[in-house]
């Protein structure tokens, strides 16, 4: 379990635009490309320096292949990364404002605190 | 030395400089009133008069990540940029350029430090709505040169809310130690009780108004002893999933000081999260 690499792949996703359409439009290849290369970079690296044990488990891949954002919340995947990506790919197919978040809002209902935890 | 002429604690709505540029169809019903809101709470800086500006805000996993997470971190560069791809794209925030005052943050570096805060620094950051929202809405012709100071309110493991208030308590101290005549303002964000990515975000109003009804009243009388005795790491899950914000605010009664009550308070209840505006003079000048 990564709850780490689950935040680090929502949050490398959300400040591309290119993957934000790529992950709108294939979400399992996108996950499957970015863990086989992406997913061991080291953002913090000028040239391409990787870290070797990175992966997901299988739940963890799977929600991610199924735009499954509760699942994700349930997985402890940070709730403003979860958000904000998720905003960007399907806000625009809602007529009225908020029509997303609001839905988003009604999925996680079942959710009561404690939530959670997002400890990475 | 350099003298305080202002605290200012306030949330940072980033949706306000959509709704407050918006005409005709696109312009939402609150936007008005939100406005004439800024513009008196506006009032309160200028009238202050100040010369530098200590911005106090937390990175929303922008340059900060969970590969190298400070706790509390001082910008010292003599720019910085401003906003982010993802905050233009959801909030429509234009990219913009802050001056540094890189004395203040060599100051305030080296005095934290001695003062027993390890904190860390950054000579290229590029900050973020936390900053900029308030530029916008206080000081939106952004003349001034600035010191940010990250929080981490977002990437458990958090600090103390304690820590907060001594770190404002510190920044306060600092100010007043810095060889320097020119009048310095402080400026925090912080949220009220906030929601996001969970089952109560986005409602008709915070998801806590009650949280909020008494968050304002520990600020505007600067009840420290009663937020602190109340206010926990593990407390303020409950009022919403992202209102470990409030230690921001926290921070600001810290430079404010025990006791002293805000000279200006004022809040609009909006959806999502409830704006609250904050202002203490402490020399007293303001209030003319």
């Amino acid at each position: 379990m990564s709850k780490y690499l689950l935040d680090k792949f929502l949050f490398t996703v959300d400040r591309d635009p290119e993957l934000v359409e790529r992950y709108r439009e294939e979400p399992r290849a996108t996950v499957e490309w970015w863990e086989a290369e992406e997913a061991g970079r080291i953002l913090g690296s000028h040239l391409d320096e990787r870290s070797t044990w990175l992966s997901f488990d299988d739940a963890e891949r799977e929600a991610l292949a199924t735009h499954d954002y509760p699942k994700l919340f349930e997985l402890g995947a940070h709730p403003f990364l979860t958000l904000t990506l998720f905003i960007a790919m399907f806000e625009r197919d809602y007529a009225e404002p908020l029509g997303f978040q609001l839905e988003y809002a009604q999925r996680l209902s079942g959710y009561s605190l404690p939530y959670p935890d997002i400890s990475t | 030395m350099a003298e305080l002429v202002a605290v200012i604690a306030s949330t940072h709505h980033p949706f306000y400089y959509r709704a407050s540029t918006a005409t005709g169809a696109d312009r939402p019903p609150f936007a008005d009133e939100w406005v004439r809101k800024v513009m008196a709470f506006r009032e309160t800086l200028t009238r202050a008069n100040p010369d530098v500006l200590v911005m106090v805000g937390s990175d929303h996993f922008h340059q900060l990540w969970l590969d190298n997470m400070p706790q509390f971190l001082v910008g010292k560069a003599p720019f910085y940029d401003a906003n982010w791809y993802n905050e233009e794209r959801e909030f429509g925030l234009p990219r913009m350029t802050c001056q540094g005052e890189e004395d203040l943050s060599a100051h305030l570096l080296r005095g934290g430090l001695d003062l027993g805060f390890d904190l860390a620094f950054s000579n290229e950051l590029r900050i973020d709505h936390s900053i900029t929202c308030p530029i916008i809405t206080l000081r939106p012709q952004n003349d001034l040169p600035i010191v940010p100071v990250y929080t981490n309110i977002f990437a458990p493991p958090l600090p103390q809310p304690k820590r907060f208030v001594q770190l404002g308590q510190a920044i306060r101290e600092l100010i007043e130690s810095w060889p320097d005549d020119r009048r310095v303002a402080v400026i925090g964000t912080g949220h009220l009780s906030l929601e996001l990515g969970g089952p109560r975000q986005f409602g008709p109003h915070g998801p806590d108004p009650e949280f909020d009804r008494r968050a304002v009243e520990w600020i505007s009388t600067g009840d420290l002893e009663g937020c602190l005795s109340e206010v926990t790491l593990d407390s303020l899950w409950n009022p919403g999933n992202a209102t470990h914000g409030f230690m921001d605010f926290m921070l600001m009664m810290g430079v404010a000081g025990e006791g002293r009550k805000a000279d200006y308070t004022d809040t609009y209840d909006l959806f999502h999260t409830m704006e609250a505006y904050f202002t203490w003079y402490p020399d007293g000048g303001g209030r003319a």
